[in-house]
């Protein structure tokens, strides 16, 4: 059975839920977001991942209503959100510090939400049990903050921003306190939910992997700027500039002059070798003018390594095996090319017992397809 | 454990007995069946029973507790908010300036802060009594709960009160409903202070009482300038013991709590593991 692919931003009939247009927050001199346009469409687990002091979690502020942009306008739901107050948007945060109420029992604490609206006793009651069905809580209702476990704490705040039935849902770097473990299946109970109550999810992270398991579209920022917004598959391997390329995951980047050859451009990188040759997909707009800067992004698990020159490809370089990285699942190759370039390749280990052929100061040569290369112009 | 040296036996002795051998002879007088103070003749109870007979005496400690009650409980409301503004408002023009405003009364020679109310109150006309001596303690009680309770607003995690607007709160009712309960074991001890403070400060209520209002402090004092009666020792045994009851109470109470709190976080922390 085929199932719909979810991709309403490649929909021209879909409206956003979220509209940033020309939004600039400055805190002083200092820009937090700088002439920001970003749409967010319903249904949506949305990703802002960057390093810290990026901005992403003023653009999670402004959008809760705990800043006010300094310029442009954020719409949410066809209403500008200008002079509206946190309390009567229809927005819910999960804050990263969680911000339990300390002096409330783990069932005041979902109820509190809904308290402020005003409803029968019984809806309310009704709700809240749901709520602690749907996180699991059932157990710890009575309990106070500080007497249930981090990852239970958790799952309270989850439960309270979520018990109001927002249409979109902010959660601020939500997994940060928990282990690593604790982490993964966090991250699927949290697509469960999204997918089951059908909220629009905002999610600031700084975690990459967080944000390829979890979202249906990351936006990479940078120094207050969104640098792409993609899928998380096109982010990794379609990235528009070196930074993303570099955020997202290990790339390899050979700096070189492109020069355009048949289906694509050669990009001479050394002296004395054959240039490299990469293939211009279909839809990969850019453009290099002869002669100009470029770099190759290669992902490492792209690159294959041989013992003897590989026959019939095109990118082939030779090189010393530095480093040897066995990862268990994976053994990552250091391997230094002619002019001091150090290039990573990546094989998977398949086989239990086998022999290794590759050691340390091996002569070695790499290869990748015509493909397997993202040409950038910056 | 170490034993401790004849040096530290020394100075701990030393030490608590210059603090508290003046109160302990107070107590010990007390209970003197003799009308001469410093004449030792027996035990008992028998001032105790006359203090309860002294009509002037019992007015002045009912003035002193409803002064301490109005005034501590506006001082905590005033310095409440002060603490909340000066904590956090940020940056505004003149912050320092109104900061320092806040505490300089604690440093301000009483004489000065009496002095200076009682000529407010003679150019306003207002006549003296318990209204303007509870307007005094409320004026200089209130720089003291505001330091209290800011150095308890600093630490207070500010993004519980975001999620309670973010939850629908209105600014006020996030107060009401969420810093006010949280911050409530400094509020109340910056009650305590005010009120202490009010109990037994003299100078700045002997400059605003009127003749229609007397505390007990004031009333003490002008009674010991005609001499030293055991019915002013017992006064001041009964006004000890209150004090000590509720230091010792509230120290306990606090102990006992976090006691608690910490067997709950292992608790949770065993049954996460």
């Amino acid at each position: 059975m085929a199932v719909p692919v979810f991709a309403p931003w490649d929909d021209p009939t879909q409206k956003p839920l979220i509209q940033f247009k020309g939004v600039t927050k400055r805190f002083g001199d200092f820009t937090a977001i700088d002439n920001q346009t970003l749409d967010i469409y319903t249904r949506e687990f949305f990703a802002l991942l960057g390093p810290s002091g990026c901005g992403k979690t003023t653009m999670m502020r402004m959008l809760a209503g705990f800043e006010q942009p300094t310029e442009g306008q954020i719409v949410i739901g066809g209403k500008d959100m200008k002079g509206v107050p946190p309390n009567e948007r229809e927005v819910n945060m999960m804050f990263q510090s969680y911000a339990l109420f300390p002096h409330l029992s783990v069932w005041e604490n979902i109820a509190f939400g809904l308290r402020r609206m005003n409803q029968p006793k019984d809806v309310l009651e009704a709700r809240v049990e749901e709520m602690l069905r749907l996180t699991r809580l059932t157990k710890f209702a009575k309990r106070k903050p500080h007497q249930i476990s981090g990852g239970q704490r958790q799952r309270v705040a989850l439960a309270r921003s979520l018990a109001r039935a927002p249409k979109l849902l902010l959660l601020d770097e939500p997994l940060g306190a928990l282990d690593k473990k604790l982490r993964e299946e966090t991250q699927f109970e949290l697509m469960d939910i999204q997918e089951n109550t059908g909220t629009t999810f905002v999610i600031v992270t700084h975690d990459q992997e967080e944000a390829m398991t979890v979202a249906s579209r990351i936006a990479v920022m940078d120094e207050g700027r969104v640098i792409q917004v993609a899928t998380p598959s096109n982010i990794y391997e379609a990235p528009n500039s070196v930074y993303v390329a570099d955020f997202i995951g290990d790339v390899n980047i050979i700096e070189g002059a492109a020069k355009r050859a048949g289906d694509g451009y050669d990009i001479t990188w050394a002296e004395g070798v054959p240039p490299l040759h990469t293939r211009k997909e279909e839809g990969e707009l850019i453009s290099i003018p002869d002669g100009g800067k470029a770099y190759l992004a290669i992902r490492p698990e792209k690159v294959a390594i041989h013992t003897e020159k590989p026959q019939g490809m095109t990118n082939a370089v030779q090189g010393r095996i530095i480093d040897v990285a066995y990862l268990g699942n994976l053994s990552t190759y250091h391997v230094r090319l002619a002019n001091g370039t150090m290039v990573r390749a990546q094989t998977a280990n398949t086989r239990r017992l086998a022999l290794r052929p590759f050691t340390w100061e091996d002569e070695v040569w790499l290869s990748w397809t015509d493909t397997a290369a993202i040409l950038l112009a910056e | 454990m170490r034993r401790l040296s004849w040096f530290n036996v020394t100075s701990l002795t030393l030490g608590f007995a210059f603090l508290y051998l003046p109160m302990v002879i107070l107590v010990i007088y007390s209970f003197n069946a003799s009308k001469l103070v410093t004449v030792w003749a027996g035990f008992s109870t028998k001032w105790y029973g006359e203090l309860l007979q002294n009509q002037a005496f019992l007015d002045a400690a009912w003035v002193t507790l409803k002064v301490g009650v109005a005034a501590s409980t506006l001082a905590t409301v005033l310095g409440t908010m002060a603490a909340l503004v000066l904590v956090r408002a940020g940056r505004f023009p003149g912050r320092t300036l109104f900061s320092g405003m806040i505490y300089a009364p604690l440093v301000m020679p009483e004489v000065i802060t009496g002095l200076s109310l009682l000529l407010l109150f003679i150019s306003l006309g207002v006549d003296r009594g318990v209204f303007t001596i509870i307007l005094a303690h409320t004026t200089f009680a209130m720089c003291y709960v505001s330091v209290v309770v800011s150095s308890r607003l600093v630490t207070f995690d500010q993004s519980l009160e975001e999620a309670a607007l973010d939850l629908g709160c209105s600014p006020f009712s996030a107060f009401r409903l969420v810093t006010l309960p949280i911050i409530a074991p400094a509020v109340i001890s910056g009650w305590l202070l005010a009120f202490t403070l009010s109990l037994d400060d003299l100078v700045i209520a002997s400059f605003t009482a009127g003749p229609s209002a007397t505390t007990l402090p004031i009333k003490i004092f002008s009674a010991v300038r005609l001499g030293v009666s055991p019915e002013i020792n017992a006064l001041c045994t009964i006004m000890i013991s209150i004090v000590a009851v509720g230091v010792i109470g509230t120290s306990l109470a606090t102990k006992r709590a976090a006691q608690r709190q910490k067997r709950d976080e292992q608790a949770a922390a065993r049954a996460a593991g």
